[in-house]
């Protein structure tokens, strides 16, 4: 039920948590109109950035601010670090204007990660909303990359337009391939769109998996991730077999400061990834 | 295609599953075998809405014409799925335009025929009523979650 990892550093070496490393961009992907990859390299020190997939880390445009982001890249590839970001505000727009060769601190990786080895055995639904797909595509390479210990795995992803899907390249290869079952739906598109049109709770019901033996993974906006909870409990999907990704402002990252506070909950601590059993009682509660 | 395939397809249908055989035989006879190209209507705004279909392979959309932006699909259907229900409310028009969006085999029922019997027979009006009542439920959930914007800006917590 639990996630697997609880800040996870023991593949890295030793950093003060709160002092940001400086990388540099070596890659850089507009992957929409308002969202973007970077692909970052440390200046000096460990080449390799290992994490666990969920975690995130801490980025800090020099001069603006901090704030927390996933990491979307590869775990079996940790000589690059890859975070999608999405220009919402003030931070992540600054980081839209950055370019190959500048500089940003980083601090992580934190947090718990998704239940990769829980999930062994198990088929996997994946179910993501708009950014959320970022978060998991670590999942996802690491099943591809492990794919015999895994059932089916069905990707079910939802945004606003075909426009706004990000990973496009990849969905793609991933659809045509055999080791994933995945559907796409748009809220809303023009007659060349060939996908699904919908709210992505829709695809659950069309999907392939094995409601009682299967573990979700969900991530997106908070409301996109209740109405995916209550058409998977709808289905017979048990609430300890059922993760999502929460969202809070943060500061320190690391469980000091108490920005991120749920409930009873730390989010940059125990989470950002929860089993949904253990925070149902103040998941989109009006108090939290 | 033959009755009895027809009869077969009708009575594995997740949307019929558990009507009685006399309920299922009556609703065979209102039904037939269609295929639509791709882009061809099933149904288009305003068309007297006596028919529905149940989607067998392939995929439709539901459209609505925007002045100044053209067509925009809003919902899409496929495999397994029901779409129609104007036949069943006054005044029994269609509201949207429904295209196939590929090549699309579908089985279509005779609303006006069916709603005749179920005025009736009450006992397959009543269990038709409370399935279409779901799906209408459904679709009205699914309809208001995408009025959210569940995917756009959320507000700093
Ligand atoms: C654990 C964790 C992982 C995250 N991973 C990612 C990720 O991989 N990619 C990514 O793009 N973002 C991610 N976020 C969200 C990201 O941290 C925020 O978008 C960011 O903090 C916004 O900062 P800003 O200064 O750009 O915006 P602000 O200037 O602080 O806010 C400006 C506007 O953006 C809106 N906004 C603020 N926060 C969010 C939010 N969380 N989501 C959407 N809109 C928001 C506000 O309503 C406001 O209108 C993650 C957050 C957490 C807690
Ligand atoms: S951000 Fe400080 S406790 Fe979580």
């Amino acid at each position: 039920m639990a996630t697997d990892q609880k800040n996870n550093h023991s593949k890295t070496p030793f950093f003060d948590p709160m002092l940001p490393r400086s990388f540099r961009i070596v890659r850089f992907q507009q992957e929409t109109a308002e969202t973007f990859s970077i692909e970052l390299k440390p200046v000096s020190g460990q080449k390799e950035f290992f994490f666990e997939p969920g975690q995130f880390n801490m980025l800090y445009v020099f001069g603006t601010g901090e704030i927390p982001i996933s990491v979307s890249g590869d775990p079996t590839k940790p000589e690059v670090l890859i975070h999608t970001i999405r220009a919402a505000g003030n931070v992540t727009r600054s980081m839209n204007n950055l370019k190959v060769g500048d500089s940003i601190g980083v601090r992580g990786p934190f947090g718990a990660s998704w239940p990769i080895k829980a999930a062994e055995g198990n088929d996997v639904i994946i179910v993501t909303g708009g950014i959320g797909l970022a978060p998991l595509r670590p999942v996802i390479y690491h099943m591809l990359a492990h794919r015999e210990k895994f059932g089916k795995i069905v990707l079910l992803c939802g945004t606003r337009t075909p426009k706004d899907i990000i990973f496009h390249k990849e969905l793609e290869k991933w659809y045509a391939g055999a080791e994933l079952e995945v559907h796409i739906t748009v809220d809303t598109a023009l007659p060349s769109w060939r996908g699904n049109v919908g709210v992505v709770t829709t695809l659950i019901g069309k999907a392939h998996f094995d409601h009682s033996r299967c573990t979700a993974m969900v991530c997106g906006p908070e409301i996109m991730m209740h109405f995916t909870v209550q058409e998977l409990q709808k289905r017979g999907v048990d609430n300890k077999n059922i993760h999502v990704s929460m969202e809070r402002n943060m500061q320190c990252g690391i469980g000091l400061c108490g920005h991120c506070q749920i409930g009873p909950r730390i989010v940059c601590k125990d989470g950002p990834v929860f089993c949904y059993e253990e925070i149902k009682g103040v998941f989109t509660k009006r108090e939290f | 295609m033959k009755l009895e395939s027809l009869a077969k397809i009708l009575k594995e249908h997740p949307f019929l599953e558990g009507l009685e055989q006399h309920h299922l035989d009556f609703i065979t006879g209102c039904a037939s075998n269609v295929v639509f190209k791709k882009n061809e209507f099933l149904f288009r705004a305003g068309d007297p809405g006596n028919l529905f279909y149940f989607i067998r392979e392939g995929q439709v959309v539901v459209e609505i014409y925007i002045p100044g932006k053209g067509p925009t699909e809003i919902q899409s259907r496929g495999k397994g799925d029901v779409t129609g229900w104007a036949w069943l409310i006054p005044p029994y028009r269609s509201t949207f335009d429904v295209r196939a969006a590929e090549l699309t085999r579908a089985i279509v029922l005779d609303g006006t025929c069916l709603r005749e019997k179920m005025e009736t027979e009450h006992d397959l009006g009543f269990i038709l009523m409370k399935r279409f009542a779901a799906l209408i439920a459904e679709r009205l959930e699914a309809t208001r979650i995408q009025l959210l914007d569940i995917y756009g800006d959320r507000s700093k917590k």
